[in-house]
């Protein structure tokens, strides 16, 4: 055993002795300038570029101390975040060739190990998660990023500073797809002896904040980059302290005992006290919603719209929300009303049980002949919310008017298991729907992935094999609009018919709530799943 | 004595190969999969199938456990699937974390068992032995994660006098014998000892009114020494049965309790496990609990030398 933990063993003796006069001494005082974050995370997301731990781990690790081609804006929390410049200053798409796309890199963009960034950067961080003969491929960081990036098929560097993307197909969500990869320094990872795992170590990236050190489960300190390409965005802070606290009780008791400054998703019952007790509560719709996806294989009861619409009319959103402490934004369509894809559908999802009633007696149930459907959900997970009682309320609402709901609970990796697997795969046990939140931030996870007909299992995640030769033309079309403008008005054309078509039974987005102490100032929480820390400060 | 010893030692080895076995069998019927876990939700088969390549699933289990066992005799226990660290050192260093905590819950839990313990036993019937009975029925009845978030809210909210999580305002990797760090310990300590306390209290209240209830204590009296002295002997008497009970309790504190490392965020082997077990992260797992299960081993082969020390009638051929 190391010397160290021999000392530490013959001083815990003593320890224990001390406890009474313990009882008695004061805490201790954290340095100015140091914001300490409690996160819901049970450990320090992968530092070596693309984070693993889903949005939370891209937001405190992905979009601190790196950056990818494309950023979102997360300045302004009054409107849905879009993207912005990030290594990249411009894109566009070959006029004649739409699968052609050109990137103009950033000039003077630095990694925090002091090389410079270039375009052979951007091809050799791709390699790093496409080619897996390249020696800089890592299987970690393959796992997370490659996915993310289904249209691109090729990549070179024109010149220093002038990337080609070449994509299998006319794609215009490709500067989406890049705003999920993040450029890790290649020159870094030579100096570190080509090891990922010494990388992830000591990392290097271009973004905002430099992360100095971190313990596995315990906690990871980050210093302004002060070299930081866009001076707006250098850190007012001296410090971020990262600590994971998964337990949400635990995580209040830290905050309020003055161990953190901030917590992420306070418990929706803690939230009451912890405002009278003086803690600011921040929170802001963001692309995210929790629903039922539909199963659309044969047999299933919604496959009749008047049920789907029937359904969406019995939820009675406003009691929702008081059993959520106000913390949610009832659901009006699938992304939020303030969305730009929004658009104007007609159906309007509202609560309206006489409605629903009517609509599943033309359908011939009625209370003799109710509608049964089965679901699957799970007693916890990522983005879940409080997915126990809420499913126990949307249980109680619809048996209001006459669709009959059981529920087959599941842990959450075997949940992730079934929503890869599909509607129709036997282990769903005939399950007509599953409770599963969504990350609907950019248009494939948003929309396309959920009910593109060639991406049911097992090539993809249209879990309930929804199959409308319409529905694939709307995608194609907004694939194909490489303007903003027109790309806009196909997004709101294909979410118009996710809504008149009732194509899920659409819940609550989640609204990130986060508690922090009265010192924190300048925090601008963007309707985004990453936030911006750089404008914070602690007084 | 040596020849007992090398003979426990030997005996250790088919018992580290059948744990190392049974924690395979059982980590990989879990449901769910690392793979799974780490791989985004939405990730096509094609990522999927490549990662169990890359990280060796893909292979048939006799042939995965054969490697696994192969690397575990070298002490090399594979890295962490979650992190890419390797699961030798970050079992070693939470090992090093719980085994500190749960040295101060031991004296704390020991010393307070035993001592209310003899007492209770000495004053069999009296409103001591009652009241000690009380406290050692509470220990053992509490649920003492429960008792761990009461305590935070007392000491850490309401009162503000002592840290609710975590192990010092750098962490375990700058740990220092100071104050700052030393709270950290005080409240997990305390809720890991009340198991104890009411065990070894028990143990020790029962053995001393049978040793007190025993013939050669009135001789003792009888030939005239001093109660301080008649207590010396019940004390050598009882010390083996006190000192079985304490190895086992050791032995379970050291194996790191999930609970109340998780509600004080305390980075031993217990939110070691409860974090590799939510991501799945099997190399983790097995190397955590194959480390745990030798420790046991071991800590059984102390308890049976101690005891054979402390009391002579104990023979090892």
């Amino acid at each position: 055993m190391h010397i160290k933990k021999i000392q530490r063993l013959i001083a815990a003796a003593s320890i224990s002795l001390s406890v009474s006069a313990a009882l008695m001494a004061p805490g201790v005082a954290s340095a100015q300038g140091t914001l300490r974050i409690g996160m819901t995370l049970a450990d320090i997301p992968l530092t070596t570029g693309q984070t693993d731990q889903g949005g939370e781990g891209q937001r405190f690790m992905g979009y601190t101390a790196y950056d990818a081609l494309v950023n979102w804006d997360l300045t302004t929390a009054d409107k849905a975040s879009d993207l912005v410049p990030g290594l990249a200053t411009e894109w566009k798409v070959d006029d004649a060739d739409k699968t052609k796309w050109i990137f103009k890199l950033r000039q003077g963009a630095k990694f925090h190990d002091g090389s410079e960034f270039k375009a052979s950067a951007v091809v050799w961080n791709l390699d790093k998660l496409l080619n897996d003969k390249s020696p800089q491929y890592d299987p970690k960081q393959a796992a997370q990023g490659r996915s993310r990036i289904p249209a691109v098929a090729s990549y070179k560097a024109i010149d220093d500073y002038t990337l080609e993307v070449t994509t299998k197909e006319p794609d215009a969500f490709v500067p989406y797809q890049l705003a999920w990869i993040l450029i890790s320094s290649p020159a870094h990872w030579e100096a570190v002896g080509k090891d990922w795992n010494k990388f992830a170590l000591q990392p290097s990236g271009t973004g905002p904040w430099k992360l100095v050190s971190w313990t596995a489960r315990e906690r990871a300190e980050m210093v302004p980059f002060k070299e930081y390409w866009d001076k707006t965005r250098v850190p007012k802070l001296d410090k971020l302290v990262l600590v994971p606290i998964p337990e949400a009780a635990t995580r209040t008791s830290a905050l309020r005992s003055g161990q953190v400054d901030w917590i992420e998703a306070p418990a929706p019952d803690a939230i009451p006290s912890l405002k009278q007790a003086g803690f600011q509560i921040t929170s802001n719709g963001y692309p995210h919603n929790w629903t039922w996806h539909l199963s659309r294989v044969e047999g299933s009861p919604w496959n009749d719209i008047r049920v789907r619409k029937a359904a969406n009319l019995a939820v009675d959103r406003d009691g929702l929300s008081e059993l959520l402490g106000g913390m949610m934004v009832p659901a009006k369509g699938h992304v939020l009303p303030s969305s730009q894809w929004f658009g104007k559908p007609q159906f309007d999802i509202t609560y309206d049980p006489e409605k629903a009633k009517e609509l599943l007696a033309e359908a011939g149930y009625g209370p003799d002949k109710p509608v049964t459907v089965k679901v699957l959900i799970s007693a916890s997970g990522s983005g879940q919310m409080q997915p126990l009682p809420m499913n126990e309320y949307i249980q109680q609402t619809l048996g209001e008017v006459g669709i009959k709901v059981e529920f087959e609970v599941v842990e959450w990796n075997t949940m992730v298991n079934l929503w890869r697997a599909g509607a129709k795969s036997d282990q769903v046990k005939g399950a007509n729907a599953i409770n599963f939140t969504y990350f609907i931030q950019d248009p494939f996870t948003g929309f396309i992935r959920h009910l593109d007909s060639r991406l049911t299992a097992p090539n993809g995640t249209n879990w309930g094999w929804y199959n409308d030769p319409e529905m694939d033309a709307l995608f194609q079309k907004a694939k194909n609009a490489f303007t903003p403008a027109e790309q806009t008005k196909a997004l709101q054309e294909v979410h118009e018919k996710f809504v008149n078509d009732a194509l899920f039974l659409y819940v609550t987005h989640d609204v990130a709530p986060r508690a922090m102490t009265s010192k924190v100032k300048g925090f601008v929480q963007a309707q985004n799943w990453y936030q911006n820390f750089s404008s914070i400060t602690v007084e | 004595m040596i020849s007992y010893l090398i003979r426990r030692l030997l005996y250790s080895v088919p018992i580290a190969l059948g744990v190392s076995l049974m924690i395979f069998m059982l980590v990989h019927l879990a449901p769910g999969d690392p793979i799974s876990a780490i791989a985004p939700a939405d990730a096509p088969p094609d990522v999927i199938e490549r990662l169990k390549v890359d990280y060796g699933y893909d292979k048939p289990l006799p042939v995965q456990f054969a490697l696994w066992l192969g690397r575990a005799v070298t002490g090399d226990l594979g890295r962490s699937v979650a992190t890419g660290q390797s699961v030798s050192g970050e079992v070693m260093s939470a090992v090093g974390n719980t085994i500190m905590l749960s040295l101060c819950a031991a004296l704390v839990g020991f010393t307070l068992g035993a001592g209310l313990g003899f007492v209770a036993g000495y004053n069999q019937g009296r409103l001591l032995d009652k009241a000690a009975t009380a406290i050692a029925i509470a220990g053992i009845s509490v649920p003492h994660y429960w008792l761990g978030m009461v305590l935070v809210i007392v000491f850490s909210v309401q009162m503000n006098v002592l840290p609710a999580v975590g192990m010092g305002p750098g962490g375990s990797s700058d740990w220092a014998w100071d104050w700052a760090h030393m709270q950290h310990l005080i409240l997990p300590a305390i809720t890991l000892a009340v198991i104890p306390i009411g065990i070894v209290m028990r143990t020790t209240r029962s053995a001393v009114a049978e040793i007190l209830n025993q013939e050669f204590v009135q001789a003792l009296r009888a030939k005239g020494l001093s109660e301080r002295h008649v207590l010396g002997h019940v004390v050598r008497n009882v010390a083996p049965t006190v000192l079985a009970v304490m190895g086992l309790q050791l032995g379970y504190l050291l194996g790191g309790s999930i609970l109340i490392e998780t509600v004080f965020s305390w980075p031993g082997t217990g939110f070691l496990l409860n974090t590799a077990i939510f991501r799945r992260d099997i190399p983790m797992l097995q190397g955590t609990i194959l480390v745990l299960a030798l420790f046991f081993v071991f800590l059984n082969v102390v308890v049976d030398l101690i005891q054979t020390a402390v009391d002579p009638r104990i023979k090892r051929a």
